[in-house]
């Protein structure tokens, strides 16, 4: 396949398109609130809170008078930041102890990696993140390292049987036979190959780190105030629902938006990286 | 024929049932739970705000409107030097054990509460007692070591109510008092639910069974009320919603005072907040009316000092703390700090500290003064804040009834430590004339107001929502209760 071939694939695929849209709306707006927003997320104006969406607060203000349009931009800001280094860590963890996992099959190694990866598995995710930042307290770093712990194993598994094919196939029998380690081939030969079902994944525990920073700061958890965050505004709006559902209706949107943006990519991108399922479709 | 007469007698048996039975029942839900069901060894408000009245009692009580009047003593009489009182108890009181309740059980009470090795948490009432005697039965003295203007007012409290020694042991669970309900059963984490004590010796209840719902989570509480779960909500946890219950002709929404003192609570020894010009800076940074406005939704009154502003003898004093971002600058200029500086914001749980900290923490970074917050469960609180005094500001709201005796104590958790008010409250607690009283109290609020003990902030208001129907309650809380003596249900 040439590398045409695959832009023009994944240029009909209307999942990737879309979902690449939404996505680099949101990561636009939290670009651009480095630079520029409309009005200071600190900055409190309490005589004008609560108003619904118009000409000057296109999405309303909140209940201390903050824009709410601000407020979304500087909060993508913070679940993109949480979410991208809980990827981060669970990447940069889980891949090389799947790999190491995978080169030394049966080992003592292997066990010892792969059954903590099962305990950490066994324990709801959720409640464990509660715990790290019941104990270390509640601030976005926490949140960061709660979300992390729990994408390790999952990068850890998906590499780990991955390789685990890929240790059969000839070319990595003429590596061995060049006298190459298996460190040199983990990465020489095995990760190269495995990229594509990273990136795909990655995209995926990307919305769910989203979803999980938004659970957490919803719970209080996650990033304190003043910094924004989409799950704190929607917990802030709660009791106002029923008089000004502005409040919680655009963050609503914002995390939905986001993370259903991120599944589409993530589908589309294993559509198109997985070549069984791209000569079916057409 | 008979049939069809029968049929007709039931339905005007029915009809008149209906008509002249009124409702008996009540469900009251409020946020939180007791831990045990000790009025006299735990300061948790939750306790008095189900027993007191209900089924405690004291010599004296409080009365909706915080005045003190005669409790289970229906009479005194004070000694002409102001050292001695003789209670007389009202007659035919009962436990409701069924043992009787005489000068025995307050002697024994008192002495209880007062001991060495007592758990009251409000050991200071009974400081000034030096002795408790049996005259007779029905009559009991109180020695006083020196006068104190305050003991018919401390013997109201919820800490000083009647217990007898035959039910002591397991009052943490089962509480037998002498009032007007008994204790029926606990459902930890749901509900308590309180019967009618038809022995009671006063006027009786007319409410025949009262349950207690705890609901923590405010929009738990909100959906509670509406679905109508619940009949009264006392303390209702979100301002925001009673508009909603104002215009709703199901309910009727009572907004009343309390005692809450809600501050800015200053750890006095923590620098830089030991030095009294940044604390200046700090009452001037904040905008009281943004903070009730923003956090209470208009509820509140703004305070300048440590004293309800509904006592006769408050000081208007907010003016020496006026907002003036522009002052607080220069002031934090003028105390070394020109570009401001940086400290902890340590919030416990109800809206009025999460919110107005976001709030003040705006404000206070509008002059420069950085505030690190973290969201604290009471647990926590009072574990870091209460106890361990490990905090630079921190907001409650301090519900004890006339309470600025708290500021003489150096080792209270702001640690404010002020020879000249220690000896002002110490002269106060031995002063019985009422001009003179008022004179020490209006310099005491003006020593703590200019010395920016702590940031004031506004008088928590209470708002009770209830069904239409439901009279009876108590509109201000001049101590956490929560009494149903006297309430009914009107057609």
């Amino acid at each position: 396949m040439t590398e045409e071939g695959i832009w023009q694939a994944a240029l009909r695929s209307r999942n990737l398109v879309l979902g690449a849209c939404l996505t680099l709306v949101f990561v636009g707006a939290a670009l651009l609130s480095f630079l520029w927003v409309p009005y200071d997320v600190t900055v409190m104006d309490i005589p004008n809170k609560m108003q619904g969406p118009a000409g000057a607060h296109p999405l309303g203000t909140d209940h201390f008078g903050r824009d709410i349009l601000s407020m979304i931009m500087v909060g993508a800001r913070t679940s993109i930041a949480v979410a991208l280094v809980a990827v981060g860590i669970g990447m940069g963890l889980g891949v090389p102890l799947g790999l190491a996992a995978a080169a030394k099959k049966g080992s003592l190694l292997d066990e010892v990696i792969m059954r903590g990866n099962d305990l950490v598995f066994a324990f709801p995710s959720l409640l464990i993140a509660i715990m790290i930042t019941a104990v270390f307290g509640a601030s976005a770093l926490n949140a960061i390292i709660a979300i992390g712990i729990f994408n390790i194993p999952v990068f850890a598994r998906l590499v780990r049987g991955a390789a685990l094919s890929l240790w059969t196939r000839d070319y990595v029998m003429a590596a061995r036979v060049a006298g190459k380690g298996a460190t040199r081939i983990s990465f020489e030969h095995i990760l190269p190959n495995v990229t594509n079902l990273l990136i795909v994944q990655g995209t995926i525990q990307f919305s769910l780190g989203i979803l999980a920073e938004a659970g957490l700061s919803y719970v209080g958890l996650g990033a304190q105030p003043p910094i924004p965050s989409w799950g704190r505004m929607l917990a802030d709006s709660q009791t106002m629902i029923s008089f000004a559902p502005h409040m919680a209706m655009f963050p609503g949107l914002a995390i939905l938006l986001t993370v259903l943006g991120l599944n589409l990519m993530g589908d589309g991108l294993r559509d198109l990286f997985d070549p069984r399922i791209r000569r079916g479709t057409r | 024929m008979s049939w069809m007469k029968l049929g007709a007698a039931s339905a005007l048996a029915l009809m008149v049932a209906g008509g002249a039975w009124a409702k008996t029942d009540i469900v009251v839900a409020m946020q939180l739970e007791p831990p045990h069901l000790d009025p006299t060894s735990a300061a948790a408000g939750a306790i008095d705000s189900v027993l007191y009245s209900n089924v405690f009692e004291g010599l004296t009580r409080f009365a909706s409107d915080g005045s003190i009047v005669p409790g289970l003593a229906k009479s005194w009489d004070i000694s002409e030097d102001g050292l001695s009182y003789t209670f007389h108890l009202a007659e035919g009181v009962t436990f409701h054990d069924g043992t009787t309740m005489d000068a025995e059980d307050v002697k024994f009470s008192l002495d209880r509460a007062r001991a060495e090795d007592s758990a009251n948490a409000q050991k200071a009432l009974f400081g000034a007692i030096s002795e408790v005697e049996v005259v007779d039965p029905a009559t009991v003295k109180v020695t006083l070591s020196e006068p104190n203007g305050n003991f018919l007012f401390n013997m109201a409290w919820g800490d000083a109510v009647i217990v007898a020694p035959e039910s002591i042991e397991n009052i943490k669970q089962a509480p037998v008092g002498t009032g007007a309900f008994k204790f029926s059963n606990w459902v930890q984490g749901d509900n308590i639910t309180l019967e009618k004590n038809p022995d009671y010796w006063g006027t009786p209840a007319q409410l025949e069974n009262v349950t207690f719902k705890f609901i923590s989570d405010p929009t738990a509480a909100f959906a509670a009320v509406m679905a109508e779960d619940v009949d009264v909500f006392a303390g209702f946890p979100a301002p925001e919603n009673l508009p909603q219950f104002e215009a709703d002709p199901r309910f009727q929404v009572i907004v009343g005072n309390t005692e809450g003192e809600t501050i800015l609570s200053t750890n006095n020894k923590m620098p830089p907040l030991d030095n009294e010009k940044v604390r200046e800076a700090i009452a001037h940074a904040i905008d009281r009316q943004a903070i009730i406005d923003g956090a209470m939704f208009g509820l509140g009154t703004p305070i300048g000092t440590h004293f309800a502003p509904h006592n006769p003898d408050y000081l208007n004093l907010t003016g020496n703390s006026a907002y003036d971002p522009e002052k607080a600058k220069a002031l934090l200029a003028e105390a070394g700090f020109p570009d401001g500086f940086k400290t902890t914001l340590k919030l416990p749980p109800p809206s009025y500290a999460r919110r107005g900290g976001e709030i003040i923490a705006a404000q206070l970074r509008a002059v420069g003064i950085e505030t690190e917050i973290s969201n604290l469960e009471w647990a926590q609180w009072l574990e870091q804040v209460f106890r361990g005094k490990d905090y630079g500001l921190t907001i409650v709201s301090h519900t004890e009834p006339f309470d600025i005796g708290i500021y003489a104590r150096p080792d209270y958790y702001f640690q404010y430590d002020n020879p000249e008010f220690q000896a002002l409250m110490e002269e106060l607690n031995r002063t019985t004339d009422p001009a003179k009283r008022t004179e020490m109290l209006h310099k005491a609020q003006t020593i703590i107001s200019e010395d920016y003990v702590n940031g004031y902030l506004f008088q928590l208001a209470t708002a009770t929502v209830a069904k239409a129907g439901v009279r009876g309650l108590w509109k201000d809380a001049p101590t956490q209760a929560t009494d149903l003596t006297a309430v009914y249900w009107e057609e």
